[in-house]
This record gives C-alpha cells, structure tokens and sequence, in this order.
C-alpha cells in the first residue's frame, strides 16, 4: 500500500462518458475517480472499455459525452502533446520507442535541447537524462541505443519518458507484461516514489497479485460500463474477477463434451517458441472443438501460428493421427491437413482484391484445379458455387471481389478455402470477430456441423461467453504456458478467468476456493 | 474494441458484369488514350497516318514490349525487375557469344540466349526469396552485374552477327507479307504470357502473392518457389529481348541496355498495372508500350527534340497512375 488517501477532492475524475465508434458503443456512462496520491487499479476483460478510456484521457479521441476534470478543472486534450503538458503520462502496452535512437534522444524526443535554433545540444541531452534517471534510481546509460537494450529496460525508458514530463497522473498500460519478479519489484518501487499528494497512479493489470501489492482501489469495468470500485485491502481475488465477468450465460447450448474414447487426431507435446511459448501441451479429438482462452499476448494466436509452421518452434513435438510430423512452413500444413484461420482475414486470410471463386480456390488450386499447370476454371468455378451454396455466402456472384463482402461472408470464404483443401484439422483464430450477432449464430451453426462431420477444431477466443458456448473443453494460457484443461463442467467464466490471470509459476489456487468458484459458477 | 463491423455494402456494390467492366475501365481508359494520341498525330503531321508508319510504330515496340511482359508479372507480383535494361544487353553479348564466338548454330543460340535470361531472373529470385533481399536492392545489383558483364565478355566492344546466317531475319524478315517477323514474336509471347497469366498456376499466384503475400503463405503455398518461379520466367523474357535488339541492330551493343528498365516499368504502369501488386494485364502492358512507341514516333515526326519527347513521356505516365488513383479513391 502506499501512502493514506486523502479524501478531498479527486486528483482525476471521470463522470457519464459515452464513446462509439461505427457500430460498436466502446464505452457507456463511464466514471471513475483517482484520489491524490492514490494507486488505482483498474481491471476488466478483453474489450471492456479499458483502451478506449485510454485513449480518450490522452487525446487521441474525443468523448462523444460526459466530462473529464484533473485537480478540480476541465480536462480535454485535443491530441497526445497536450495531454502531457496538462500532465497525464500514458505508458502504452506496446512501446512507442524508437529503436534506433538512443536512451536519452528517446526521453526528450520532440523537446531536445537546441543550441541556437539549428543545432541539438547533444551533452545537455545527455545530462538532463543522466540527471533523470538517477534521480528515478535507474542505471541505464544515457546514450545506449534503445533497440538494444531489454525488453524490461526499454519499459524503463518508457517510465522515464513518462515521468520526465512531471505529469501529475501517471497511467500505465498492462507495464508488467514484460517484466520478471525482480524486474517488477523495481518498477513498484519506482512508483512508490512517485506517488504522493498531488499526483497518482493508474494502473491497468490483469495480475491480482499485484494489484494487491501496489493499488490502493480498483476500479472494475465491463463491457464498457463501469461496475464497482473496491478497497484492495478488503476485497478479495475471486470477488474481483466474479465482477469483472459478471454477466450471466445461457448455458443451454453448452455442448456436453466429447467422449474420451474418440481418436486424438493432433497431440502437441512440450511446444516452445524462443519468445513466448514454453511447454505447450495439448490433445485434440476427432469431432471435438477445444477452446483456446486467455487474455491477450497469452500466447494462443502464437500456438496457432507454431501448429501451422509460420512462425518457428524451437521446441515440442506435434502428432497427427498418431504419427509424428515435421511443419516448417503453412505449405506442410498445409498438405497434412491443418488449416488456419486467422484473426485478421484481411491481412492473413483473403486475397481482398480477387474475386470469391479465387480465394475459394487458393489452397487447393493445385491438388484440384489444375491439369498440366492449367487452371481448371470450369471444374473450379462449380466448387467455388457449391462451396457458397453449402455455406450459404452470401454474394451476387462468384467473381464478386472479396473485399466487397460482409465480414461474416469473408470469413465464410475462408473457411470454403479450408474445406476444399480437405482440412481435418481446422484452427480458428477469433472466428467471429469483426462479424455481426446474426453472422455469428451462422458461424456457430457451421463450427458445431464441421465438428458434427468429424473436423477436430481448436478454436482461439477472447469473448468468454463463445469459449463457453461453443467448446467441449477449453485449454487456458497465460504468459505462454497452459495453466490449465478444463473440461466442458468445469469451465466457467470464473475457472477461466482465474487461471487466464494466474502467472503460470505461481501455484494454482489452492483447491478450496477454486472448487468454490467452480460451483457457484456452474449454479449461476 | 475499436475494431468496427464492416458495414454490410456489398449490395450497393458493383455485381458480375458492371464489376468486370470496372476492373477493365484502366485498360479502357488507356487504350481510349492511345487513340486519342493516334488520332492526334494523325491529324497534326500529314506523315503519321499510313500502314508503313504504323508497322514502324509495332516494330519499334517490339524491344520495350517484350521486356514490359516480363516486367508484368513481377510487378503483378508486387516486386519490381531493375535488371531487365543491361541484362537485354547481356543477353545479346551472350547471344554474340554463343553464335559468333562459339559458332553454335541458329536454333541452339538463340535458345540459349533467352535460357541465359532465364538464369539472371532465377538468380534474382533467389535473392529476393530465398535471401529476402528487397526486390529493388536485388534487381538494381544484377543490373549493374550485368552492365558490367555484357561490357566485360564483349571487351566493350560490338559483336557483329554477319556471319550469322538468319539473324537479323528472327526481326526484318517477313514471315507473313508486309509484317517484320519480330511484331509477329511480340503477339505470339504477348498472346502466350496472357495466356499463362490469365490461365495457369504460375499466374494465379503471381495474383495471389502480390494481392496478400501472408494469406498465400498461410494458403499452404511455397511462396518462396513461386517468386523464383515469376522471377526465372520473367527473366526469359530479358533474353528473347536481347536476341531482338541485336537481331535488329545486326550486332549486340553492350553498352546500350540502361534506361530500357524505366521505359518498360513505364509501359506497365501506363498499362494499369498496380505497382503494389495484384492487379495488372498483358493487353494493358502491350497498351502502354504502344503509346510510348505513339507517342515517340509522333513527337519524332513532328520534329520534336528527344528531351521534350522525355519531358512528355513523364508527363503521361503521371497522367496515367493519378487517373488510377481518382477511379480507386472513386470506387
């Protein structure tokens, strides 16, 4: 805990802001409030609201409503620069450093010392950071070069940056992603030493454990909408993570689980990946679709890139139908029947400028479509128009360009590319995200018939309520590693959610309270 | 969460046919101003308009044509061929080589040459995908190893095919009355190369890997084979090239390449193929290498210096990407 809360005025107050953007409402009446010298945590799912409210207190969007005030008056950045002069740092999960530049031209980029108007005063650079970053307590050379240094350095950078404009409200994005035990010592100390009347901190975290050591209150958002804020001191774990999840799930639909007795068509053993993963290990069954939760950067898109042979593995092993196989590249996989959707279809799944029976026919052009290096457009062209009227794509024509489609017709067209290819393994990455709720029944329909005609499924989701809904078992990561298989009974918003937050060298929980989340789950 | 729906629009948007004819308005659109240019000429120089000047204008096509089919398919790739100038004049050194030097007959020479070809596009290909050298890092050192070559096997000096019984036919001979042999070759590779682009697996995924290069890699295609593969056969294309220049000229100048390389990106580009790959077509190429040959042939004779000649040039192929760009920012 640090310091006592003064219960004056708040230093940082939010109160009824709305955002939407084009079809989604990102945030709802939103409020929140930041004492002087406070710590506030302030945690929500995937997709609660958490980003947006960032980039709103930053500048970078407006409010559609609502108002902000900091030290008692009206706060409205118009752009990032302001912000910082008004005295909110941001520290975003994903660095905006430049690599090539050093520490110190890193720190004071945009406000370098001149000598005269021309020329940079590169020495007063260096002291001015010098000077900074020994009163923060770090030992990092001024002029290393940025790119070089860790990736826990570079967080370091960033908290320097941040804190070089003496802002008053210090927010920082997810900022232990990246760092070991010691590593986050250190960078609570630092914010140990900055909080004190007349400034405070918001920090953002999916860790309890942390959030227990450093935070005074958190603030529990959900989809949008602000939920409750309680004292860290009084409130424990589960009752946190059962707010953050909060909402209630038809639970009628769940599949029950496949039986045990089905053939494990890919078994993944001890996978590793030099960045992430470590020890990944998994079965999946014919006819079963396994879920893949956790929260973001867990690792499942990773796992899923590994599996295809487009990103390397260092280590493991992958069996497929009770062989052992080698993928390097999405063309093995290709060929052994392991297809992968990804979560961007735009970037990684379609040809957005050629037309529904191309993309239909990408995959398989060369097993099916060819005869002595020609294309058969007239055998293609009558796949491509079952393969719409199986799947129901909706589009004028099969040489309508695939851009031109809805985002649930897209990915309806990849998944065509994948069945053509004749995939037993398929791999959907967020296999609704982007689509509309009617789009996305349709998908689910098709997932639960695919896995009905025997295709085994890994399916990777954010949205706790489709793992739920749709897998027979769900694997959980966190920080790259399995914390957890939970079969179809045990999986619940809680379970998950608990073991999505666990760093995965802490001890499980011990059993007695997970047992408890698990049933008051299973009655709710 | 800030990820939007996008909106449902594809009923407001161009269907089957009007969609066919959208995706061809580029090539219309060029080939409307190759008429217009035509009929400019025709109208301004009492010389331009009659079947000797036009058989000229095909003919003198027939070098940038050849080398803008081959460029085609890389740049529909989404790649970019610097090589294709100096290595025509290595071709043609090489061609000089096997049939004056080594005294190899007609039919073996000129194989070789265009094979030759072949052979720097694979060795670019391999640098592009293989070694991940950007294209235009790759394709700038073969043109510089191959200005150096053609200048190095030929000590800098012509080779004169006079003994060489039939070359210069492979060009000036007249096959078919009234029509030099070399436009007939032009149509036949142009008709081939749109065949292989439109029809085959080769030009499918030339397509592809320039449309989204990822989603072809993650389709379960060797997208590194393929880029050699559009590399290597552009690269035949530099070779047939090389056998025509030289054919043409009766001898092969090794210094006569540089600058060849722009002139067939220009036809390509003035052709509404996109430099960012996906999109593109060997009718429209043939399109704009026809309005350069127009364009140079009318300015030549209305007694217009070369450099204003250039000055105009410029000025088409701005003309010709920005009118691309208003029909995608209008679409």
């Amino acid at each position: 805990m640090t310091g006592v809360v003064t219960m004056t005025e708040p230093l940082l107050e939010v109160e009824g802001v709305d955002k939407s953007f084009p079809g989604v409402r990102a945030l709802h009446d939103m409020r929140l409030d930041l004492g002087s010298g406070e710590v506030l945590a302030l945690v929500g799912e995937n997709g609660a609201g958490k980003s947006t409210l960032m980039k709103l207190l930053s500048g970078i969007h407006k409010a559609d409503a609502g108002h902000f005030k900091l030290g008692g008056k009206p706060y409205e950045p118009t752009n990032p620069r302001q912000a910082l002069e008004l005295g909110i740092s941001i520290i975003h999960q994903e660095f905006n450093l430049v690599p090539h530049l050093t520490v110190a031209q890193n720190i004071f980029i945009g406000r370098e010392p001149r000598r005269g108007r021309l020329l940079l005063d590169e020495r007063k650079l260096n002291d001015n950071t010098a000077r900074l970053l020994d009163a923060l307590g770090l030992p990092l050379d001024p002029r290393a070069i940025v790119g070089e240094l860790t990736v826990a350095n570079q967080q370091m950078v960033e908290i320097a940056k941040a804190l070089s404009y003496e802002p008053r409200v210090l927010i920082m994005d997810e900022p232990t992603a990246a760092l070991n035990d010691a590593e986050v010592d250190t960078l609570h100390e630092l914010i140990r030493r900055f909080v004190k009347p007349g400034t405070g901190v918001i920090y953002i975290s999916h860790r309890m454990e942390e959030i227990k050591r450093i935070a005074d209150r958190v603030t529990v958002i959900r989809d949008g909408e602000y939920i409750d804020t309680l004292d860290v001191a009084t409130a424990n774990t589960s009752e946190i993570i059962a707010l953050m999840v909060g909402r209630a799930i038809n639970t009628d639909a769940r599949p029950q689980g496949v039986r045990d007795d089905r053939e494990v068509v890919l078994s993944v053993e001890g996978l590793g990946t030099k960045d992430l993963l470590t020890d990944v290990s998994f079965d999946l069954r014919r006819g079963e679709i396994l879920g893949f939760a956790g929260l973001m950067g867990a690792g499942r898109t990773e796992v899923a890139r590994a599996l295809v042979g487009a990103d390397k593995a260092d280590a493991g092993t992958i069996t497929l139908h009770g062989k052992r196989i080698r993928v390097a590249t999405p063309a093995d996989a290709a060929r052994l029947g392991i297809g992968y959707l990804s979560e961007d279809r735009k970037r990684y799944g379609l040809l957005l400028d050629q037309d529904v029976k191309t993309n239909i026919a990408l995959s398989a052009l060369r097993d099916q479509f060819t005869v002595g290096g020609f294309v058969r457009d007239r055998a293609l062209r009558t796949k491509a128009g079952e393969f719409v009227g199986t799947l129901s794509i909706k589009t004028p024509s099969l040489d309508q360009t695939a851009k031109n489609l809805s985002g649930g017709n897209q990915q309806k067209v990849v998944i065509a590319k994948w069945l053509a290819k004749d995939c037993d393994v398929l791999i959907f990455d967020e296999p609704t995200r982007g689509i509309d709720v009617g789009a996305k029944e349709e998908i689910y329909q098709l997932l639960n018939e695919l896995a009905g005609q025997g295709k085994s499924i890994i399916m990777i989701s954010s949205e706790l309520p489709e793992i739920l809904r749709m897998s027979h078992r769900v694997v959980v990561m966190s920080e790259g590693r399995v914390t957890r298989v939970l079969a179809a009974a045990e999986a619940t918003q809680e379970n998950i959610m608990h073991f999505a937050t666990l760093r995965p060298d802490e001890n499980p929980a011990d059993a007695a309270e997970l047992g408890l989340i698990a049933e008051e789950g299973i009655q709710a | 969460m800030t990820t939007t729906k996008a909106p449902a629009r594809e009923r407001t948007q161009a269907t089957g046919l009007t969609g066919a004819i959208k995706g061809r308005l580029q090539q219309l659109l060029a080939f409307a101003s190759l008429i217009v240019i035509y009929a400019f000429f025709s109208i301004v120089s009492p010389f331009f308009f009659s079947y000797g000047n036009f058989i000229a204008i095909l003919f003198s096509t027939v070098v940038i044509g050849t080398l803008a089919i081959g460029t085609t398919f890389v740049i529909i790739s989404a790649g970019i061929d610097l090589s294709v100038g100096t290595g025509m004049a290595l071709c043609a050194v090489m061609s000089g080589v096997f049939m004056v030097n080594m005294d190899l007959p007609l039919a073996l020479g000129v194989p070789l040459a265009v094979l030759f070809g072949g052979l720097m596009g694979l060795v670019n290909g391999i640098n592009v995908a293989i070694l991940r050298i950007p294209p235009f890092i790759a394709t700038l050192a073969m043109m510089l190893v191959a200005e150096g070559l053609a200048l190095v096997l030929s000590h800098s000096t012509p080779i004169y095919f006079s003994d060489v019984p039939g070359y210069t036919d492979l060009s000036t001979g007249n096959l078919i009355p009234n029509v030099p042999n070399a436009v007939l070759i032009l149509l036949v590779v142009a008709i081939i190369a749109g065949v292989l682009l439109t029809k085959s697996v080769l030009g499918r995924y030339t397509y592809s890997i320039g449309s989204n290069e990822e989603a072809t890699a993650l389709s379960g295609i060797d997208v590194r084979k393929w880029k050699i593969a559009i590399y290597a056969f552009a690269g035949l294309f530099t070779g047939l090239a090389g056998v025509m220049i030289s054919a043409r000229l009766g001898s092969a100048q090794p210094a006569t390449g540089m600058g060849y390389e722009l002139q067939a990106i220009a036809a390509v580009v003035i052709g509404g193929t996109s430099l960012s790959g996906g999109k593109g077509s060997i009718i429209g190429t043939l399109i704009g290498a026809l309005i350069i040959s127009v364009l140079n042939n009318g300015l030549q004779i209305m007694s217009i210096p070369q450099e204003w000649q250039n000055v105009i040039l410029g000025g088409v192929i701005l003309v010709a990407v920005y009118t691309d760009r208003i029909r995608k920012r209008e679409a």
